[in-house]
């Protein structure tokens, strides 16, 4: 562990090569998110045990894992919805653990969390809880936040449906509007918290291509937390593997998909001969791009 | 059975004489027996003082419990009304807790409290007819509904309407990640969701302790001079001779003091709401009983410090 390369050329696999005592106290032009030693338990077993993990500035960052890995749990954390029993987390160089009231309630307008069921507030309609952000952090006038929530509502494909309420809407419509209500104050980091659990094949896909249009669009960091291998291996630049209650291994798609760890190797043939396929075209694709031949 | 058949633990064997055998038929074969001891609690005491320590634990579980719910309660009034001098102030919210707290509740309100004074007056018609004292019944009647019943049956009324509602809703918040939705968007959930619905249920709730006193009285004015044909004139005096405006007062206090236990047991329920609807169904279930009980459990103490304090007034 002392030997361990500086944190700015980590290796793509095996996070346990890039922990260490290094600088990430300072800003890193690559790393948005750090987290180093994160130790949870809620009064009983460890749910996170010592765990290293940095997620890449204006990438899809996924974190995969088992359903009840500690996957929600860890993405709190980055928030601090929840505080870690010992560890550390550095978001552009702030010790986030270390902040308190003010500064902490400042500090979460850096992120957009997307739930899993979209958590909007049902006695609202979709305009208000899209307002909602606006109004409790801006002073902008009642025109102006109309007029961002109808520009939002319609980059998301959901115009015209400002006087609805949650009750009325699929749940796809819902997590377009989470999205929704989550990119109004323009944040730095938008989090997915199994974002395509509970959807039809048609509605997953339109919320992955939702993922990456708001990452190209608006420059953030996404992270999204997901099982779904499918979706994973569209969406992901980065994929880093819950296991244990550490991370496993972290790497591009390609790098999980060549992965001779067992666990992965499993969790990969367990999910589908398509998503490996998918992984290895585009795997296959990606290879041919850099050697100049036909994708 | 043959050998083979025999279990091999002599220990799980049954005592010549077993009950079992000398029921069974002589052919009988024996019972199954186990083929090992049953594997003893590894967490079980060793020892005398063991046992007894873990004896006066059990006992005092719920002895504990019973603080840790005080205490979780009281630390969440004390976050909230941390947060009452904070920015930002909601005055939205507090007018919208204080509609559905107060005039929501009007309607109840009002109707158990104009059958609470007819009843009541009704009842101390007869019993004071007995003496000839029937124009007692406005003065009775009157410092009841102000000192206990307006205040209690207020707070029973809220607890089953106002109380329950907040703890559905909060839970219903909780259960759909609305709470950690509202605290991933910076903001407080107990400023935004308690806060506004503790100090409404203070400020309203006196104001229905009074309107339930003010229609219970009108309702015993009813019952006694209009269709009992007591003296209207003795009635009026004997009232006003009885009731005196610090027993009103002591009935708005009241007000308040249940108002804020009745809202923050409804708030801590729905807060703390977990496992899906059967929580939040447990939580609404929870926050009237406990409403209810410590409303009345309360009351005895309050009446007590509030009579050392103003005392009973002159009319007792």
């Amino acid at each position: 562990m002392a030997t361990a390369p500086p944190p700015s050329a980590p290796s793509d696999l095996r996070t346990d090569e890039i922990t260490g005592p290094s600088p990430v106290e300072q800003k890193d032009e690559r790393w948005h998110i750090r987290v180093r030693a994160l130790t949870k338990s809620f009064g009983g077993p460890l749910v996170l045990d010592h765990l290293d993990l940095d997620l890449e500035r204006n990438k899809v960052n996924v974190i995969l894992g088992a359903s009840g890995a500690g996957k929600s749990v860890l993405i709190k954390h980055f928030m601090c919805l929840l505080r870690p029993d010992s560890g550390h987390i550095w978001i552009d160089g702030v010790d986030v653990l270390s902040l308190r009231s003010k500064a902490l309630s400042d500090f979460r307008r850096k992120f957009g969390l997307v739930f899993q069921f979209a958590a909007l507030f049902d006695s609202l309609t979709v305009e208000e809880n899209c307002a909602f952000p606006l109004k409790e952090h801006t002073q902008k006038s009642a025109a102006e936040i109309r007029d961002i929530v109808a520009d939002r509502l319609g980059q998301l494909g959901l115009q015209g449906m400002q006087r609805k309420y949650p009750g009325e809407m699929s749940g796809g419509q819902r997590k377009r509007v989470g999205l929704a209500r989550a990119l109004v104050l323009e944040p730095e980091i938008l989090m997915y918290d199994e974002p395509t659990t509970g959807l039809d094949p048609l509605a997953t896909r339109n919320v992955d291509e939702m993922i990456l249009e708001a990452g190209e669009r608006y420059k953030v960091t996404s992270v999204v937390i997901s099982h779904d291998m499918a979706s994973v291996f569209r969406i992901a630049d980065r994929i880093a593997m819950l296991h244990e209650k550490k991370i496993l291994c972290a790497g591009t798609p390609q790098a999980i998909a060549k992965s001779d760890l067992p666990y992965v190797h499993e969790f990969l043939r367990a999910s589908g001969i398509a998503a490996v396929e998918r992984a290895e075209e585009k795997l296959l694709s990606k290879k041919s791009q850099r050697a100049g031949g036909p994708p | 059975m043959t050998p083979d058949d025999e279990p091999t633990d002599v220990r799980a064997q049954p005592p010549p004489g077993d009950a079992r055998r000398v029921r069974g038929a002589p052919n009988a074969p024996p019972a199954p027996a186990p083929t090992s001891l049953p594997e003893l609690d590894p967490d079980a005491p060793t020892s005398v003082g063991g046992a007894l320590w873990d004896g006066v634990k059990g006992v005092g579980s719920p002895l504990v419990r019973f603080l840790d719910v005080v205490g979780g309660h009281l630390i969440l009034a004390g976050k909230a009304l941390s947060w009452l001098p904070r920015r930002p102030y909601r005055f939205g919210n507090y007018l919208e807790a204080a509609e559905y707290i107060g005039f929501g509740s009007l309607p109840i309100v009002l109707l158990v409290g104009a059958f609470s004074g007819m009843v009541l007056s009704l009842q101390s018609v007869y019993a004071f007819r007995a003496f000839g004292l029937e124009s007692f019944s406005g003065g009775t009647t009157g410092k009841a509904l102000a000192i206990e019943l307006g205040p209690v049956l207020c707070a029973l009324m809220l607890a089953g309407r106002a109380g329950s509602g907040i703890a559905t809703e909060l839970g219903t918040m909780r259960i759909s990640e609305q709470i950690d939705a509202l605290e991933s968007m910076a903001v407080n959930p107990i400023q935004y969701l308690v806060l506004p619905r503790v100090i409404a249920a203070m400020i309203v709730t006196p104001i229905l302790s009074l309107l339930f006193f003010v229609i219970g009285m009108f309702g015993a004015f009813l019952v006694a001079v209009v269709l009992e044909h007591v003296d209207q004139g003795a009635w009026l005096s004997n009232l006003r001779d009885i009731v005196q405006p610090i027993d009103v007062v002591q009935g708005l206090i009241k007000g308040v003091f249940f108002g804020f236990m009745v809202t923050l047991i409804g708030c801590y329920q729905g807060y703390n709401a977990s496992g899906g609807g059967r929580g939040v169904g447990l939580g609404t279930t929870r926050a009237v009983v406990i409403g209810s009980v410590t409303t009345l459990v309360t009351d005895y103490f309050l009446s007590d410090i509030l009579l050392s304090i103003f005392g009973s007034g002159k009319g007792h």
